[in-house]
């Protein structure tokens, strides 16, 4: 397991490393084939009316894209393509069917993948074939992303070769997972692609199907204030540690860890994840007093700016901060700002906009939170607060402990496509937390108690247990 | 990298040579190298202007950030340009934002400037911006979505068709910071959501509304039944077997409320229709713990129709809400947190947008969603039942 021996493959700061030039598969003239002139005389060979009216306005026109990806192809020829030339063309001429007819000409399914794998690869085939036979079979790879999405020009220019090589030059960045994604591979292709993904550019497959999908952080430690956990660190370390449950699909149904430096949740853990881990803080909040008072006097703009644009009038910390804390737990007395922080709720709106003078604590952790999907399909669930708090430190081994503890349980009882926060549902959250879990329950994982008092005890709960004789009950109480 | 038909593979011997499992390449080498002396050193930040970001370090250093726009679906000639601008401009490093924008990291505030004027100025030849710069603070940042028509076998909608029109309405909320706060706009296609738009400020959803067609000819050779019946869940298919000895199913179609579950597990029973299809809003979700907890989004718009090229409907609806909201929420208000405190019955009769009754909640759980208080506002809503009712007048 792991990438042993590559984990510097493409570091430009070590010597040696790989360079674009020491896999590039296109020469500068091939990369540099029509000119702007004839980009604007290209026509593609359907007629896109509908599609060409998305060229016109501000926002990057995807359409404009693909054309120039078409030129691109056509002059590139088919000897040095392996798949179909024309297959940017005949997407748009699909898509163009499709807004005729408004509805997808994608066929459903296709079970297909490379040896050894049951997931990463997603097959794809036109019902329109022979209207449309450059992309009659028109597959997707997900592709592992690095973590928080950073790359360097080697090695993206390497990815572009072989997705226009051996597929059809068009991707997603990135997929909803997150992985970086080549759409569009015929299925022969699809081998070569993996052998040159690994060999070459030193990079594994991602997700699909029934197994752990792609994990994906927010950027972090790389260039965020507020990480309070590694999120790339973690990520990577249970992306390698886990890459079985990655590639050979053994789950019930999909599952997913996405891991947020702080409850600002940019990576949408909460909303998305089985298991969400947020960063979080258990000490005080880090108070700069000189640089509130500098933020009330106007010195500094709030929320780093974010308001810049409109004239929302001066900086009110009673209004904008003290009043709107959650917690209620803060204080302004004209001087110096009070945080009663055994109160705090840890929301950041005083952090986020007060970025100059507040900080989080030293002594952080994490929250894990369980069960977060969309609506199919028992409904949409976010995820709920398992473990409010804990430490935890690299290889994390207390974390892949609980993991190992909720996909014993799921494996063996989840029901087909049923995701872990619809079995938590159904089984109880309380027989999630003390049988599986093993640990306490505590009023954090619920907004409130019950209302309802239809409580199921255990026998064993009650003295002398549930068998009882109803002669010894007739003699206290006569028929 | 190989050459040729099969290049390294050879289809004789697959195991030869074989590496597998070994993951994503280390993010580490792909920091740029300020980047990576400040990792965890972070200090605080400041939008400069829209688009540009700085990021202060406790070691003195500061980074400059350029956030630009994107379509999502690119080619690798797109790709190309965006590694020929870091490589000019960055030393050849950029990244994606989870919102699909993509970032370009300096270590000079001169630089990015620079660098902003120079990403403005490239242009498509029929007009659109290739890297609009924003996204940053209060503004409108890129839709998230998913593939739509282009690419995915059970849309109810297109994505990238849809996101364009929508983005070319709100290309102004991209490029300032106006609104009281962020507002995060994403698209799926259909109730599957890869797009997971179930916690979004404003969510398009593509959605079917016309029960599954049973292929009688092919459901028994290409699915299980019991999984087909099992993938309901309302409960609403059942195994039959025709007078012909055909196995197949038939499905209650007043139970349907056609979440195509079943179209996922089996191809025998599409559901996709030209008048059928067509798109639902929701608003007022959030993922962010800051002041309220997350919430998810709301159905405000039960149906508009699919009308390519440019879903007049949907786009003028959502400009709509967002110019509603942003006149009227309060500073560091998300869209959820002002329809709340001033009610939802004020969101839509303020958004002039018709409450129907598919917007009564019928599944499970319904029943949290219902008023239980006589706190509410007098709208127009209300004088339509009491008229209704014969109590209008005294």
């Amino acid at each position: 397991m792991a990438a042993e021996g590559q984990e510097k493959m493409w570091d430009k700061e070590v010597e040696g490393h790989r360079t674009y030039e020491d896999i590039r598969i296109f020469t500068d003239e091939q990369l540099h084939n029509y000119t702007e002139e004839e980009l604007k005389e290209f026509k593609i060979k359907h007629d896109i009316p509908m599609l060409e009216e998305l060229e016109k306005g501000p926002w990057p026109s995807f359409v404009s894209d693909l054309k120039r990806e078409a030129l691109h192809r056509r002059k590139l020829g088919q000897e040095n393509l392996q798949g179909p030339v024309e297959c940017c063309e005949d997407l748009l001429g699909q898509l163009e069917l499709s807004y005729i007819d408004k509805e997808t000409h994608w066929k459903h399914g296709g079970i297909i993948g490379v040896f050894g794998y049951g997931g990463g690869v997603i097959g794809r085939y036109s019902d329109q074939q022979e209207k449309f036979p450059a992309i009659w079979a028109f597959h997707t790879l997900r592709i592992n992303q690095p973590a928080s999405k950073f790359y360097n020009t080697d090695y993206l220019r390497g990815l572009m070769d072989i997705c226009e090589y051996r597929g059809s030059g068009v991707t997603n960045m990135h997929g909803s997972t997150g992985d970086t994604v080549f759409l569009g591979a015929v299925t022969e292709q699809l081998e070569p692609i993996f052998f040159d993904l690994t060999h070459d550019l030193g990079v594994d497959l991602g997700g699909s199907g029934s197994n752990l999908r792609t994990p994906s952080c927010c950027i972090g430690k790389a260039r965020c204030e507020w990480a309070m956990i590694d999120t790339q660190d973690m990520c990577y370390e249970m992306t390698m540690y886990y890459q079985d449950e990655l590639h050979r699909p053994a789950f019930p149904y999909k599952f997913k860890f996405k891991f947020d430096g702080c409850p600002n949740c940019c990576v949408a853990s909460i909303a998305r994840a089985d298991m969400s881990y947020i960063g979080t803080w258990k000490d005080e909040i880090r108070i700069d007093q000189e640089a509130v008072r500098a933020y009330v006097a106007g010195e500094i703009p709030p929320n780093g700016g974010a308001f810049r644009d409109r004239d929302w009038g001066p900086f009110d910390i009673q209004k904008e901060v003290i009043d709107l804390c959650p917690a209620q737990c803060m204080e302004w007395d004209g001087k110096e700002l009070k945080i009663d922080n055994k109160e705090c709720v840890r929301c950041m709106h005083c952090i986020a906009v007060m970025p100059r003078a507040l900080r989080p604590g030293v002594d952080t952790g994490l929250s894990i939170l369980f069960g977060a999907k969309a609506p199919i399909l028992e409904g949409a669930q976010m995820s709920l607060v398992g473990i409010p708090f804990m430490y935890t430190e690299k290889p994390y081994d207390n974390i892949k402990a609980i993991v190992e503890k909720v996909w014993d349980w799921w494996m063996e009882e989840g029901k087909n496509r049923e995701r872990l926060g619809e079995l938590i549902q159904r089984w109880g959250l309380w027989r999630f937390v003390t049988e599986i879990l093993e640990i306490p329950p505590a009023p954090q994982m619920v907004k409130e108690p019950r209302s309802n008092p239809y409580i199921y005890w255990k026998e064993e709960e009650v003295p002398g247990g549930w068998k009882r004789d109803i002669k010894e009950f007739r003699k206290r109480h006569p028929r | 990298m190989s050459k040729g038909k099969y290049g390294y593979y050879d289809p004789e011997k697959p195991l030869e040579n074989r590496i597998t499992d070994i993951g994503p390449p280390h993010y580490w080498q792909f920091f740029p190298p300020i980047i990576r002396r400040n990792y965890g050193k972070w200090l605080y930040h400041e939008i400069l202007e829209p688009g540009i970001l700085m990021h202060v370090s406790e070691t003195g250093e500061k980074v400059y950030t350029v956030r630009v726009g994107g379509a999502r679906l690119m080619t690798a000639e797109h790709i190309r340009e965006i590694c020929d601008i870091a490589d000019k401009y960055c030393d050849g490093y950029v990244r994606w934002t989870t919102r699909n924008c993509v970032e370009f990291i300096t270590d000079s505030e001169e630089k990015a400037r620079e660098l902003k004027k120079d990403l403005e100025s490239r242009k498509f030849p029929a007009g659109s911006y290739k890297f609009p710069v924003g996204g940053t603070g209060c503004s409108i940042t890129n839709i998230v979505h998913t593939q739509g028509w282009i690419h995915c076998h059970t849309p109810a909608t297109d994505a990238s068709g849809v996101v364009k029109s929508v983005m070319d309405e709100l290309f102004d909320y991209f490029k300032s910071m106006t609104l009281p706060a962020k507002l995060r706009v994403s698209l799926a296609c259909c109730l599957n959501m890869c797009g997971a738009v179930h916690c979004s400020d404003i969510a398009i959803l593509g959605y079917h509304r016309k029960p599954p067609m049973i292929d009688d000819e092919v459901i028994s050779k290409v699915c299980e039944i019991p999984l087909v019946v099992a993938a309901c869940p309302l409960g609403a298919i059942r195994p039959v077997t025709l007078e012909d000895g055909t196995k197949t199913v038939r499905v209650n179609e007043q139970r349907c409320m056609f979440c195509g579950n079943c179209y996922t597990m089996c191809m025998a029973t599409p559901l996709a229709d030209k008048e059928g299809d067509g798109i639902v809003i929701l608003a007022g979700g959030k993922i962010s713990n800051r002041k309220s907890g997350p919430k998810f989004s709301k159905v405000v718009v039960d149906y508009l129709p699919n009308n390519p090229p440019r879903w007049p409907e949907v786009t003028k609806t959502i400009r709509k809400i967002v110019e509603v909201y942003a006149k009227h929420a309060r500073k560091y208000e998300r869209l959820g947190e002002w329809a709340e405190r001033i009610g939802w019955e004020r969101f839509f009769e303020l958004c002039e947008i018709p409450f129907t009754w598919h917007l009564l909640d019928d599944y499970r759980l319904a029943y949290d969603t219902y008023r239980t208080t006589t706190q509410f506002k007098y709208t127009d809503h209300v004088w339509k039942i009491a008229e209704a009712v014969g109590g209008l007048k005294k």
